[in-house]
Formats: structure tokens, C-alpha cells, sequence
């Protein structure tokens, strides 16, 4: 949906390709771009100006004229800069020398805090602790038989009773006590920053229970508004750290980097998926790819490594190389691609895709006409596809309920394919994990089906050895 | 290193998969020139369009109005006009329009969540007509905003639909939206609203996946004399919402109101499950007349691809904005109405039952400029 910044980049900078120096005029509209992008991403205004003029300085420090390649200079800085944000200190959680250690949850509603009350009280038995959970939401109805029902499910007790929630807080730390648990996570319902009565409510709560921890959870979908919410949650509860949620989600979230920049506490944990386990310490680095598009390549990597058969990967992938990649390769491989979840997911994920596959409604259904068409081949065939004639595809179209055409198109690009996986593959080769890929740019081009934005920004980025 | 061999091969895999899929898709696109978007929908509509009987309607929601003091949009969003306003006051403020001027207004646009193009747009436009001199003075400049804003929420129709049929055909309104946005506590309040307006109302329990989402909507049930019917924590939502409509259709009760689970419109396998909770929903004795999204106003511009993936798995008729009373602005209605021309039709503005309103634009953006 949006431009990757690198698109953005790669245009300005070819015209100032040739030019020996660059005016101020011409970084000036290089740094608009990193606005635009960073407000797409729902960075704050404010923050993104600040932000603007700290990259200006070290983009003008960094002599950008005589880089050979100025646009990935420049992304550089400006992710090092995001991570530098995002990251710093990190939050190491201690625990309290007189148990229990008490933990408070506040924010919006709907952002998710009994979830994460219960996903945080997960976390801690995984550390060997012995939780209590209270709910001390009792405004929005059935809050506290969501906590209960979410106890059960990872066997941690919840307690809460009826009445004021400053009192239930209180006794759910007597309870603690009394119950030698370690941990007390108090679960409270939403409120709006500028609603006095409720913030001064949790004041109180958080008054009464003392917390060692007190989380700020925020939606990462959140807009321009989650700096005025961290500013008052602030200043009213002294955050110690911020859960950020829904960052399974498609939202480029930056409102993480302007709740960082303001309040200058860490984000703690991230809230990755609805299950109870989907949740994970925040890793500064990949956000930072994420709210400038850069995809998110190690996650990726990540899920590949659970979706995929790591050996038949590596075969295929040296196959690949080889240029002996059969179409059996690619269907095995297209069922282990459909293990990683959608489709239009996995493509997102993958950095400098051209535009039109990243703008592309792609449906997993999509898939099942070239499924059906490789299906329909015989083993022969489906190594050589060379020696599909006429009446070869007539079988084939009748067999899988397609047409001739959808045939000839899938073993022409399927033909394509293979030529620039064979190129790559010697680029690859000797100078293994030395290099940035830069395969796909010249390769892409390649594969005549579309029109690949490509240039410098098409994959080279990838992050291959950065760690 | 095995996994840049993994790496590698996803890569290029999906990459030969992303190709193969555009590539066909634009081959079929160019042989079929009607694409099969929304078969037949344009015959339902006009089907159901000869149905509806003003008369009654009308009659009906007059006699409903007096039940709740309709809260004004200016007394709710003032207190979050602060940043707004101040702005406002910095640009009257000066002789003429300046550089500041116009970085003040795209701040004040921006912090809204209007989203980069549209604030593009509307200041673009502004541009032209003061380098013509058409505007010249700040209070003209700030007057002339106002109006283009207006203008871009142009939506004719923002009522909900209902339309009265059979007695055993009721109206089935549908809530859909990403997790936490309010859709539950929403059918609370359009609930007790119909039940006002002389409606029965029968709540379904669709949202089978969040634990005590069940009992969340019983309660609101009970508040507003509603029927319920709930499933099988886990259960099917199309089964219960299916299973609601027959009910009611079996207890002549005028309108079900379908609640489902929260999901985030990028996870295909639930905006799968909420398709066929769309089309379950239509088939059978009930006429699914309303699918309501509901957009919560912190949103920032994922907003818009919310909705864009909403409208197209269940055909979204309109938008609930809830949470407005907060701080946030809301502003990612302009793109979704100017972009996916989807009316947004009701507004929450705080927690009480009345607080749920008719969404009216100008009062909206009004409320924002007044001081």
C-alpha cells in the first residue's frame, strides 16, 4: 500500500546522480521523504520532526555525495537512528526482595490489556514465578470472567471481587500474600486519558499496591494520538514500560517509536498473535525495518524455519542453484510457502518486493490453478517441461480445468524463473554470505510478466550478515 | 548456514509465486471484462429497495428521538480540541497567511490522523486559490478549509437501514472490526436504541473465539430487554449467528444484531471464517441489511486498510467510529470515505447508551474548528 522508503529514495537520487555535490536543497527533499514516510507510519508529527533534524545532521556529517550508493547510506541512518530510539536501555525485570513483585496494567480501552495481563502472567511462569492475577477491571461487563477463563487456560489463579477496584487491588495483594505468590499482575479497565476521574482512580489503585512495574499497553495501530495517551498515563502512573499489542497486524506502528521518544521508557514486550503464547521481548531492530517498510526479514526467517523442512529447503536450494529446479521443487516448496500463513503476508515481509507484488491482492486460492496445473503433468514432464507439446497441454487443461493458455504462460515463467535462479546462483556461489544479495535487481528483470520496480532498493537490503 | 539457504529459496519462491498469481490475474482480467466482483449485487439492491416503506419507518424513529438527549459533538470533542484549536487561534492570529500558516495547518491536519495525501489535498487546493488571490486573509483561509472538509465526507445517506418485511424475515445487522475497537459494547447501545424505538431486538453471540465475550454481550442483553443466543465457547460463529436469525425469524422479532470476534483484516484464515459468516447470514429467513464496521477513532492510517479489507470480504455498508470522546481526532474518516466511499453512519462519543449518535459532518469538523 505504501512506497517503501527505498522506492521513495531511488528517485530522487537517480536525478542527483552526476551532480558532484549535493545542495541543501536536494537534502532537504531527501529528508521530506523520511517525513512522509514516518507519518505514514504514524509516527507523531512532532516526534518525526525532531527526529527529521537528527538524521539531517548525520546525513550531512556523512559527506553523502561521495557515497557510492547515497540512498542505502541513507536508509542506514535512518534506520540506525529509529532502532537507536527504539532500543536503548531495555527493561530487565528484577525481582522484589519481600514478594510479591506487583505489576500494574493500564491503557485505552480495547487495547488489550486483559489479554496481556494473562499473556505478562504466562511469561512469568515460564520464568519459574508463581503468579496471581487480579481483575480489577469490574467497569466493562464480564472483564473479570475473561481474566478467569484466560486463568484456567495457563493455570494461574485470578482473584477479584465485586465493589470498588481500588479496595479489590488492595486485597488482591493481601491475597497474594497469604497465598505465597510471588507475582501479582492487576488487570484495570480502560479509560481515556483526559477522563479525570478514571485516571485519578487508577492513581489511586496504583497508590495502594505500590507497583513495582506499572505497563502501559498500547495498540500498535494506535495514530497520532498515542503520544498524548503516554504523556498522561505518564504523568499520572510513572510507566515503567509499554506492552506493545496487535503487532501481528498489518500497521506499521510507529506509534511504538513516538511512545518511546516521549516518555523514554522501553518497550517491553510485544503482543505478536491471539494465542497466549504469542508474546515476545520487543526487538528495537526489527521494528525499526517495519515502520520504514523494509519488511521484516528475520521474522520471516523465522517462520520459514518452522514452516519449512530445513533439509528439502536446502536441496531445493542448491537445485535451485544448480539450475536443476524441477516444477515437483516448486510445488513442494509452494506447500511449504503455504505454511507460513497468508500469502500477502509472507510477500509484505520481504523487502524491496517490487510494487506491483507488494500492492497485488494475492489469495491463497490464487494458488490452486497452478497447483492443479502441475498436478495434472506426468513425472516427465513435470522435469522437462520443455517437451509439453499440443496435444501434451490439451491433456493438461483438460486434466487440471484450465486453459492452454494459463499452461503455456506458467511453463514460460516457470522457464524464466529457473534462468535467473541459475544466475543467481553464480553470483551466490563464491562469495557466500560475503556479499549483499544482489541478485534479484538484474534477475527480476528477467521474468517479463511484470515490470519490477527494482533498481538499487530491490532486495538488496537484505540483512543478511548485519548480525 | 542453512537458513540463507531457506531464505533463498522462500525468496524466490514466493517471489515466482507473487509473478505467476499477477501475471494470471492480469490475463484474466483482460480476457473477462466484467470481473465476478459482487455478482448480482446490484439486483439485490434494488430488489430490497422496492421493499422498504418510508411511512413506517419514519413514524417509528420519531417516536424513538425523545427517549435519549443526543449529546452535541462540540460539548464531547472539546476537550480533546486543545491541540486543534490552538493552532486555529496561532493562524488567526497573524496579519496574513504565511509559511507558518500553512505548517501549522498541516501540523493540526496531521495530528488529527487526516493522513499525509488528504492533508496533500486539502492544503494543495488552499495554495492555488490564495496564489490567486481568491483567499487572502486567515479567518477566509480557515473558513474555506472547513468547507473542503466538509465536502469530503459527502456520503448522501448516513440512516441505518431497516426495512420492515415478513414478520418472520427480520433485519440482520452485522458488526465486524479488528480486536478491541468496541463492536460488543456497540451492539449494547444500537440494541437498547432499537429496543427505544419499538423494536425487538435479539442479540447473537457471534464472538465465540474472546473468553466471556458471550457473557459481555448477555449483559448488555439483559440492560436492553434483548433476546440472546449464544453458542459453544469455540463453536462456529456462523452456526450461532445463523442459528440467531432463525430464532428470531420463529419469534417474528424485528431485528437481530450479530456480534463477531475481533480479527486484524491482514489474518486471511479468519476474514475467511468472516465471509462465510456473511453468507451464512443471508441465507436464511433473515435479510442481512446492515454490515457495520467498527473503526475505533486512535486509529492511525491502518485505518484505511481496515476497511478496505472489511468492505471486501463482507461487504461493508457503513462505519461505526467509536472512542471519539478521547483524545484522538478520528481522522482517518476522510480517506475511508473519500477513498472507499463507505458513509460513516453512527458515532460513539462516550459510554452511556445515549452516547451513541448519528454521525453529522459538519457538526464533526465544526466541533473542531469552533473555539
Amino acid at each position: 500500500m505504501f512506497d517503501t522508503l527505498s522506492d521513495r529514495f531511488d528517485g530522487i537520487f537517480k536525478r542527483l546522480r552526476g551532480k558532484g555535490r549535493l545542495t541543501d536543497s536536494d537534502v532537504d527533499e531527501v529528508l521530506r521523504e523520511i517525513r512522509t514516510a514516518l507519518l505514514e507510519a504514524d509516527v507523531n508529527v512532532a516526534v518525526a520532526r525532531t527526529v527529521v533534524e537528527r538524521i539531517r545532521e548525520q546525513a550531512i556529517g556523512a559527506k553523502l555525495s561521495q557515497a557510492l550508493d547515497p540512498s542505502q547510506q541513507v536508509i542506514k541512518i535512518v534506520s540506525n537512528e529509529l532502532t537507536n530510539i527504539l532500543g536503548g536501555q531495555t527493561l530487565k525485570i528484577t525481582y522484589a526482595g519481600r514478594p510479591p513483585t506487583v505489576v500494574l496494567m493500564a491503557g485505552l480501552q480495547g487495547s488489550g490489556k486483559t489479554t496481556n495481563a494473562a499473556k505478562l502472567a504466562r511469561w512469568f511462569k515460564s520464568q519459574g514465578r508463581q503468579p496471581l492475577l487480579v481483575g480489577a477491571d469490574l467497569q466493562r461487563p464480564a472483564a473479570v470472567e475473561q481474566l478467569r477463563v484466560l486463568g484456567r487456560q495457563i493455570d494461574v489463579p485470578v482473584f477479584s471481587e465485586p465493589g470498588d477496584p481500588v479496595t479489590t487491588a488492595a486485597r488482591g495483594l493481601a491475597e497474594a500474600r497469604r497465598l505465597g505468590r510471588d507475582v501479582l499482575i492487576v488487570d484495570t479497565a480502560g479509560r481515556l486519558a483526559i477522563d479525570a476521574d478514571m485516571m485519578s482512580q487508577v492513581r489511586h489503585i496504583s497508590e495502594s499496591i505500590e507497583p513495582h512495574y506499572t505497563f502501559l499497553v498500547i495498540d500498535a495501530m494506535t495514530g497520532q494520538d498515542a503520544v498524548g495517551v503516554a504523556e498522561a498515563f505518564h504523568n499520572t502512573l510513572a510507566i515503567d514500560g509499554v506492552i506493545l499489542t496487535k503487532l501481528d497486524g498489518d500497521a506499521r506502528g510507529g506509534a511504538a517509536l513516538s511512545v518511546k521518544e516521549v516518555i523514554g521508557r522501553p518497550i517491553a514486550f510485544a503482543s505478536t498473535g491471539e494465542k497466549l503464547d504469542a508474546f515476545e521481548q520487543f526487538h528495537p531492530d526489527r521494528m525499526a525495518g517495519r515502520i520504514l517498510g523494509m519488511g521484516d526479514v528475520l521474522t520471516l526467517i523465522e517462520q520459514a524455519e518452522q514452516a519449512f523442512e530445513q533439509d528439502s529447503a536446502a536441496e531445493a536450494a542448491q537445485r535451485m542453484m544448480d539450475g536443476e529446479f524441477t516444477l515437483d521443487d516448486f510445488l513442494d516448496q509452494m506447500q511449504q510457502l503455504k505454511k507460513m500463513g497468508p500469502l500477502s503476508g509472507v510477500l509484505g515481509m520481504m523487502p524491496g518486493m517490487p510494487k506491483e507484488l507488494k500492492g497485488a491482492k494475492i489469495d491463497d486460492d490464487d494458488l490452486k490453478p497452478v497447483e492443479a496445473i502441475i498436478r495434472a503433468m506426468t513425472p516427465l514432464e513435470r522435469r522437462k517441461p520443455e517437451i509439453i507439446n499440443g496435444s501434451r497441454r490439451n491433456r493438461i487443461a483438460a486434466g487440471s480445468g484450465t486453459s492452454v493458455g494459463e499452461i503455456n504462460r506458467l511453463v514460460k515463467q516457470f522457464s524464466e524463473m529457473q534462468k535467473m535462479m541459475k544466475r543467481m546462483g553464480g553470483m551466490t556461489m563464491g562469495k557466500k554470505g560475503k556479499k549483499k544479495m544482489p541478485m534479484m535487481p538484474g534477475g527480476l528483470g528477467a521474468l517479463k510478466g511484470i515490470q519490477p520496480g527494482g533498481g538499487p532498493g530491490a532486495f538488496a537490503d537484505m540483512p543478511f550478515n548485519q548480525r | 548456514m542453512p537458513s540463507i539457504y531457506i531464505v533463498l529459496s522462500v525468496a524466490v519462491v514466493v517471489f515466482g509465486v507473487g509473478v505467476l498469481l499477477v501475471s494470471r490475474k492480469r490475463a484474466a482480467l483482460s480476457a473477462s471484462q466484467p470481473p465476478r466482483a459482487l455478482p448480482g449485487t446490484s439486483d439485490t439492491t434494488a430488489a430490497v429497495q422496492a421493499i422498504v416503506e418510508p411511512a413506517t419507518d419514519s413514524l417509528v424513529e420519531q417516536t424513538g428521538v425523545e427517549a435519549f438527549e443526543r449529546p452535541r459533538f462540540r460539548d464531547r470533542i472539546s476537550k480533546s480540541r486543545a491541540t486543534f484549536v490552538g493552532v486555529l487561534t496561532g493562524v488567526r492570529g497573524r496579519n496574513g497567511i504565511t509559511d507558518e500558516t500553512w505548517d501549522e495547518l498541516e501540523v493540526a491536519l496531521l495530528s488529527a490522523d487526516v493522513g499525509v495525501r488528504v492533508t496533500d489535498e486539502l492544503l494543495g487546493g488552499l495554495r492555488t486559490r490564495v496564489k490567486s488571490k481568491e483567499i487572502s486573509d486567515p479567518d477566509s483561509l480557515l473558513g474555506a478549509l472547513q468547507a473542503d472538509m466538509i465536502s469530503k465526507l459527502r456520503s448522501d445517506d448516513r440512516t441505518l437501514i431497516f426495512e420492515p418485511g415478513e414478520p418472520d424475515s427480520p433485519n440482520v445487522w452485522l458488526f465486524v472490526g479488528v480486536n478491541g475497537v468496541g463492536k460488543t459494547t456497540t451492539i449494547g447501545k444500537v440494541g437498547a436504541q432499537q429496543r427505544h424505538l419499538g423494536r425487538s431486538v435479539l442479540m447473537a453471540a457471534g464472538d465465540t473465539f474472546r473468553a466471556a465475550a458471550a457473557e459481555q454481550l448477555s449483559t448488555w442483553a439483559q440492560r436492553s430487554g434483548s433476546e440472546l443466543v449464544r453458542g459453544s465457547e469455540g463453536g462456529d460463529p456462523s452456526a450461532v449467528i445463523f442459528d440467531g436469525i432463525q430464532s428470531a425469524s420463529a419469534r417474528n422479532i424485528d431485528l437481530v444484531l450479530a456480534d463477531t470476534a475481533g480479527r486484524l483484516h491482514n489474518n486471511t484464515n479468519l476474514m475467511e471464517e468472516l465471509r462465510k459468516v456473511r453468507r451464512v447470514a443471508g441465507k436464511g429467513r433473515g435479510r442481512v441489511t446492515e454490515v457495520l464496521l467498527v473503526i475505533d477513532a486512535t486509529t492511525g492510517q491502518n485505518g484505511l486498510a481496515q476497511a478496505r479489507q472489511f468492505a471486501e470480504a463482507t461487504e461493508v455498508t457503513g462505519v461505526v467510529l467509536t472512542k471519539l470522546d478521547g483524545s484522538a481526532k478520528g481522522g482517518i474518516v476522510f480517506a475511508i470515505e473519500t477513498e472507499l466511499a463507505l458513509p460513516v453512519k453512527l458515532v460513539g462519543l462516550g459510554e452511556t447508551i445515549g452516547d451513541l449518535v448519528e454521525f453529522d459532518p459538519r457538526e464533526f469538523i465544526e466541533a473542531l474548528f469552533s473555539e
